[in-house]
């Protein structure tokens, strides 16, 4: 059914959807209306589950590991603070080998306070070792907490689907919602390790000597490879059955362009109008739009990227003291590539600033005519904003 | 009903310290609680008492988890075990005063305001033991510790307190110098739903500079002197105290133990004092509950004192 919602309703929708046991959860704009509707739906027992409306977003991930733990479907949602607040547990989540689902409406960190869209508060979470999928509008922020919860229970590894504050939260989309019997069939019940299994006493997550501890990250960093191609085969699964997929990364116009921009999230959208313009222009431009980025795509990635003389990488995000942390882990990608692309780090939209088609514009003229490229970013200022790349 | 305790769940083996007052609590808690029993464990003794591994002494499925979350990750589990049709399971959590009293407090607290279903046992020593001793909100006053070198100033936390200001169905005050006393109310928090709390004090040889076959000895002195008196609290209201103690002089619970060898005349006096204050403040409680809650039912297994 075709419904006008909010990305943080279709997240909700596809929540329910999915029929989650233990749901937990805490208040933070801007993903507090995912609680509240999944709330809603608690109490009119249409969610099914159990909610646990816990006292932190620390004790809502320390509720849904154990749950998890204990063989059921789990899901949370938080945002910026709460992430932050969570990120001890975050490890702890994917070292037990949970398969927890959590959505991440991405929004700046304090200080200062800001409540509009920043990557950086799921990007801080990059090393602790959960899937990280960024959504570019309500429609793939619906199908792909769908997606998470069957690679998550596959895997069994925790996944974060990223949505972005207000640009996704609260922007209204005509979003596809799937029937649940679509659904149900798609997506069966979890089949997870019952670890408080009485027939089978054990005890999970004892002390482990230095070995055992290497060991034990070895067979999580095993797990985070396969997850590339789990992740790929679940997204073109979910296509034959609902006619929507995604990719890992997707290329657009990328076949013999002499510049690649690329993006993520919902520069993205803006992206695509931008890059339409320019090629109506004569300009040989290309987007790329990263939607996994744990574990890295690599080889996706540099499959795209490697043909291309020149790539652009413009961001919501920063790693203070280097650069965007997207562009960074870009090169990183491409460092023992034969084609050697020259990479030029682009910083807009920071703190939830607007990124609209002429700052895009901008950045493609500037990488596509830039002499020498700068192991720095280049801030995107307003005034490219305004009026372009020759005002 | 009662249990059939003739069943050990912690077994021989167990990596405690010698004459380690945990492995005798958690023995008489699992014996009573039998082996449909889940148990959390957090980083404190008792995840030591568990077993490094693949090896453990719990012979019920059981969790080692963080250290400040006893409480939601018992509340994850009893949630998921209900999801899936398994409604006779004990969901039990141990942590110790550290992860009770001072880092696991707001998430017992967010538990207890839901009253979320499952048994808590705090092993109280007093002290932050196993990373060396350590002074926590649970230390006494006065007492040494290795980051209170002349002595701890503040005062002992009220847990107690704290966990009746949350209205849970039953908190409870234990020792395993009183076996029958503690099994019997584990007994009665099994029969019970909700967040059920049993606070009960464990000395730590190490800690507590005390010989090692004198954990027992001074658990009684705790309770006979008043320092630790035996009590329940039914819906946060309601009191029970549960023996009557001899009234011993604090003085004599408090020469045994090297953590307070350099206190002052003046200061075990002042002991004594906030000793006999907190004893009186507890008979008080107990009377005005009963005025005011004559007829709620009370099935507290009192201990005949002497």
């Amino acid at each position: 059914m075709r419904k006008f919602i909010t990305g943080n309703h279709a997240v909700a929708e596809a929540v329910k959807l999915c029929r989650p046991d233990v749901v937990a959860a805490y208040p933070i704009t801007p993903q507090t209306p995912i609680y509240e509707q999944l709330s809603d739906w608690d109490s009119t027992g249409e969610l099914g589950g159990t909610m646990v409306k816990v006292e932190s977003e620390h004790s809502a991930m320390a509720t849904c590991l154990s749950a998890s733990l204990t063989g059921v479907r789990t899901f949370t949602a938080t945002s910026s603070q709460g992430l932050a607040f969570m990120h001890e547990m975050l490890h702890f989540a994917a070292g037990a080998r949970t398969a927890v689902v959590m959505a991440v409406v991405n929004r700046s960190l304090a200080a200062p306070y800001g409540f509009w869209s920043d990557q950086t508060d799921s990007l801080s979470q990059r090393d602790t070792g959960w899937l990280q999928l960024y959504c570019e509008n309500n429609q793939e922020s619906l199908d792909t907490t769908i997606q998470a919860f069957k690679i998550a229970e596959e895997l069994m590894l925790p996944v974060m689907v990223m949505l972005e504050a207000n640009f996704i939260s609260h922007f209204m989309e005509p979003t596809e919602v799937p029937e649940p019997a679509q659904v149900d069939e798609w997506l069966q019940p979890p089949k997870l390790p019952r670890r408080f299994d009485l027939a089978n006493p054990g005890f999970s997550n004892g002390v482990v000597t230095a070995k055992q501890y290497r060991d034990f990250r070895r067979l999580s960093s095993d797990a985070m490879e396969h997850a590339l191609s789990v992740v790929e085969r679940v997204d073109k699964d979910f296509g034959r059955t609902f006619g929507r997929s995604y990719g890992l990364v997707e290329a657009v116009d990328c076949e013999g362009a002499e510049l690649i921009l690329v993006t993520t999230a919902t520069i993205t959208s803006t992206a695509r109008v931008a890059l339409a313009n320019l090629r109506s222009r004569g300009m040989k431009v290309g987007l790329c739009k990263l939607r996994l980025f744990r574990p890295f795509p690599v080889a996706a990635l540099r499959s795209v990227l490697d043909n291309a003389p020149r790539v652009a990488v413009l961001e919501r995000n920063i790693s203070l003291g280097r650069e965007g942390i997207f562009c960074s882990e870009i090169k990183a990608a491409l460092v023992n590539s034969p084609g050697h692309p020259k990479i030029q780090g682009y910083l807009a939209g920071i703190g939830g600033t607007d990124v609209n088609q002429h700052s895009i514009e901008w950045v493609l003229q500037d990488a596509f005519s830039r002499e020498v490229f700068m192991d720095q970013p280049i801030w995107v200022d307003d005034a490219a904003a305004e009026g372009g790349y020759n005002a | 009903m009662r249990s059939d305790i003739s069943q050990d769940v912690l077994r021989a083996g167990h990596a405690a310290c010698p004459g380690c007052a945990y492995p005798m609590g958690m023995r008489m808690v699992l014996k009573t609680l039998g082996l449909r029993t889940v148990v959390v464990v957090v980083p404190s003794c008792a995840a030591i008492i568990a077993g490094p591994f693949p090896n453990t002494s719990l012979g019920v499925p059981s969790f080692h988890s963080a250290f400040e979350i006893a409480a939601p990750t018992a509340a994850g589990i009893s949630a998921a075990l209900k999801r899936q049709g398994v409604d006779d399971v004990t969901v039990l959590a141990f942590a110790g005063d550290g992860g009770t009293f001072d880092i696991g407090l707001q998430a017992l607290s967010g538990a207890a305001d839901r009253n979320e279903d499952f048994i808590y046992v705090c092993l109280d020593n007093e002290g932050y033991m196993n990373t060396g001793v350590q002074v926590s909100s649970s230390t006494p006053q006065y007492s040494w510790t290795g980051t209170t070198p002349s002595g701890n100033t503040r005062h002992k936390k009220q847990i107690m307190e704290i966990m009746a200001a949350h209205r849970i169905p039953y908190a409870a005050t234990a020792s395993i110098a009183f076996p029958e006393d503690l099994m019997a109310k584990v007994e009665k928090a099994k029969g019970m739903r909700g967040t059920r709390f049993i606070h009960l004090l464990a000395p730590c040889v190490t800690g507590w500079k005390i010989a090692p076959d004198e954990a027992p000895l001074v658990s009684r002195l705790s309770v006979e002197s008043n320092v630790f008196p035996l009590y329940e609290i039914f819906d946060g209201l309601r009191y029970e105290i549960n023996h009557q103690p001899k009234r011993i002089p604090v003085e004599r619970y408090l020469v045994l133990q090297g953590r307070f060898s350099h206190i002052s005349a003046e200061q075990t006096e002042a002991i004594q004092t906030e000793t006999d204050r907190a004893w009186a403040e507890l008979c008080s409680r107990e009377m005005r509950s009963r005025q005011l809650y004559e007829g709620s039912k009370g099935t507290a297994a009192r201990v005949s004192g002497d």
